[in-house]
């Protein structure tokens, strides 16, 4: 097998460990994207190749996983990614309004990151943390209760 | 009233770490399972005990283990058994409760589920934002490994078992067992036809049984204290505890573990403390967002299987979405086909071409467009969509808020039309 070196020690070893859990290592692709995006923020598309190469698919059949999951980002994002949730119940509770304050506090539409690269913004669905709704994601922490406070309050904390 | 799901969970109470649940009586229905019990007898409690999945269709757990061929010889091929952690159904969340709350009983319900089958692996297939799910369960399997209670040879009993969490990247769809099965495999998370049923060929063409979190977690308790007791939980017919939850405009908005059967009114009022001031009742989808709407009249049902599925919708999940006064239907609904049209896979034309278009009509509806045809072509989306007509059971569940929503909120839809405004966001519509 040729070398793979796109991918670093730590990643080979840690996707290696979670290829060993199954019968085929195809099926530890979610969890080596995740390595991947661990490490460098975003799976290129030399990242799509050589996780491809260690688990024996082909880089077509791994970006079909790729493009499929919601939380794999196939380019680059901000240093914090906050994803807001816009599921029903969070919807009741004034999601809108939420998503309106920070767009405007960020300069950014959903889909987008600011020109410092500090914050990307992502919709995001149901967080099962409807009791504590409206919710939001940030660096995957979870963020409840949220109104335009705790918003400016939490901005201001990642800086 | 007894609450064994959550008799050690409380509000900022940290999950019991292995020796704290042995303490608390766990790991004594594996020891009972897995030393004094045969598999057949274990599988013929749980049909006694009428456990139904707790996952969202309500199917006879029993019976669905009866299906996995049973080997005289536990070499001959593998088994597995994966559990459903991939809570994403909307304004759900009962599981992350149980996860975050006793990860050891899950554990625990994952030893004796799959002693019972022959399974020797098992995977927790959960979703990438739980997290603290996540780690907790991890830690909870590195305990279970130090003192025997995993491994080879568990608790001397000649039984061996892995298990592993497997976590996954946000899709509703993987919620369907069979779709499940193909992310599980590394593959695009799309449903496989049935049959044959994951029972004979499921995870790289194993037997595999596929149950959620809450449905395994009651299997300890069964065990310990048998059918008759577990029925005895319940109010009604179908048996057991049932974790609820209500969320919207209530005051006070959570989950608990109460009997199958809890009047609505009663989960609604004596434990979310009813509406909050200024807001009334309008409708409610019981269990979680593929649910169909239900109205006032429907309060004083029981909350179970027969009883909201003889009023026309399910059981669900059983975390109830409340529908107020100040919140427009036609909104809330299309904000539920906005979430199912994009969780669509994508795999059969009719759910990822129609899911779009009744989103769309619904838009139109928001911005004060929709026409007097429209009703008629939505009301058509709900037969095209329904039951039979695609792969799986994404696009019916789809149409389950819908068809209700235009059945008891007609007028409000119509009132979109009339106007040609949102009554509630006032919205007016701009002719494109």
């Amino acid at each position: 097998m040729e070398k793979i070196t796109a991918l670093s020690a730590d990643e080979i070893a840690e996707i290696t460990a979670e290829a060993s859990h199954y019968e085929q290592p195809q099926a530890a692709s979610i969890e080596a994207l995740k390595i991947v995006q661990k490490y460098r923020g975003w799976v290129s598309d030399e990242s799509v190749k050589a996780v491809a190469q260690l688990l024996n698919m082909s880089p077509a059949e791994l970006d079909g996983v790729a493009t499929f999951y919601n939380l794999i980002f196939r380019r680059p994002v901000g240093k914090h990614v906050i994803m807001l949730c816009d599921s029903v119940s969070c919807w009741i509770m004034g999601c809108e309004g939420v998503g309106a304050q920070l767009r405007n506090k960020l300069g950014i539409e959903f889909g987008e990151t600011t020109a410092d690269g500090q914050f990307t913004l992502l919709p995001v669905t149901c967080q099962g943390a409807c009791d504590r709704a409206p919710v939001m994601l940030v660096d995957g922490e979870l963020e409840t209760h949220l109104d335009e406070d705790k918003i400016t309050a939490i901005l201001a904390n990642q800086k | 009233m007894e609450t064994p799901l959550t008799q050690n969970i409380g509000p900022g109470k940290l999950p019991l770490n292995l020796q704290e649940y042995r303490a608390a009586g766990g790991y004594r229905a594996a020891h009972k399972a897995l030393l004094e019990m045969e598999s057949k007898d274990i599988l013929q409690l749980l049909q006694d005990a009428n456990l139904r999945g707790r996952g969202g269709a309500g199917f006879p757990t029993g019976m669905k283990w009866s299906f996995v061929p049973m080997y005289k010889d536990r070499e001959e091929r593998p088994k597995y058994l994966v559990i459903n952690a991939d809570e994403m159904e909307p304004g759900t969340f009962k599981d992350r409760l149980l996860m975050e709350g006793d990860p050891h009983q899950l554990i625990e319900g994952i030893i004796i589920s799959a002693y019972t089958l022959q399974a020797e692996v098992a995977y927790i297939f959960i979703r990438g934002e739980y997290q603290r799910s996540a780690d907790l369960l991890n830690q909870a399997i590195t305990e279970c490994k130090a003192q025997g209670l995993l491994g080879t040879n568990i608790m001397h009993s000649r039984f061996n078992l892995d298990i592993f969490v497997h976590t996954s990247a946000g899709r509703y769809i993987c919620g369907e067992e069979t779709a499940l099965l193909n992310s599980l495999e590394g593959k695009r998370a799309t449903p496989r036809a049935k049959p044959p049923f994951p029972q004979v060929s499921g995870l790289w063409g194993r037997p595999t049984v596929v149950n959620n979190v809450e449905t395994i977690c009651n299997v300890p308790h069964i065990v310990n204290k048998g059918a008759a007791w577990y029925k005895s939980l319940s109010l009604t017919e179908d048996a057991g505890t049932k974790i609820f939850g209500v969320s919207g405009r209530v005051r006070n908005p959570g989950a608990w573990e109460l009997p199958m059967g809890t009047p609505v009114r009663e989960i609604i009022e004596n434990y979310a403390g009813g509406m909050q001031d200024g807001y009334k009742l309008r409708g409610f989808l019981p269990g979680g967002g593929s649910t169909n709407f239900l109205t006032q009249e429907h309060l004083d049902l029981h909350m179970d299987y027969t009883s909201i599925g003889k009023a026309g919708s399910r059981l669900g999940t059983g975390t109830m979405i409340i529908l107020d006064d100040k919140t427009c239907p036609v909104g809330m609904v299309r904000n539920l086909e906005h979430f199912f049209a994009q969780e669509s896979c994508g795999w059969c034309t009719p759910c990822r071409d129609g899911l779009p278009w009744v989103e769309h009509i619904l838009t139109e509806f928001e911005h004060g467009r929709g026409e007097i045809e429209d009703m008629e072509v939505l009301t058509r989306h709900t037969h095209l969509l329904g039951p039979g007509n695609t792969f799986c059971a994404h696009a019916p569940g789809a149409m389950g808020p819908l068809e209700s929503a235009l059945r008891y909120f007609r007028e409000d839809f119509e009132a979109h039309i009339h106007s040609k405004s949102c009554p509630w966001t006032g919205i007016r519509g701009s002719h494109k």
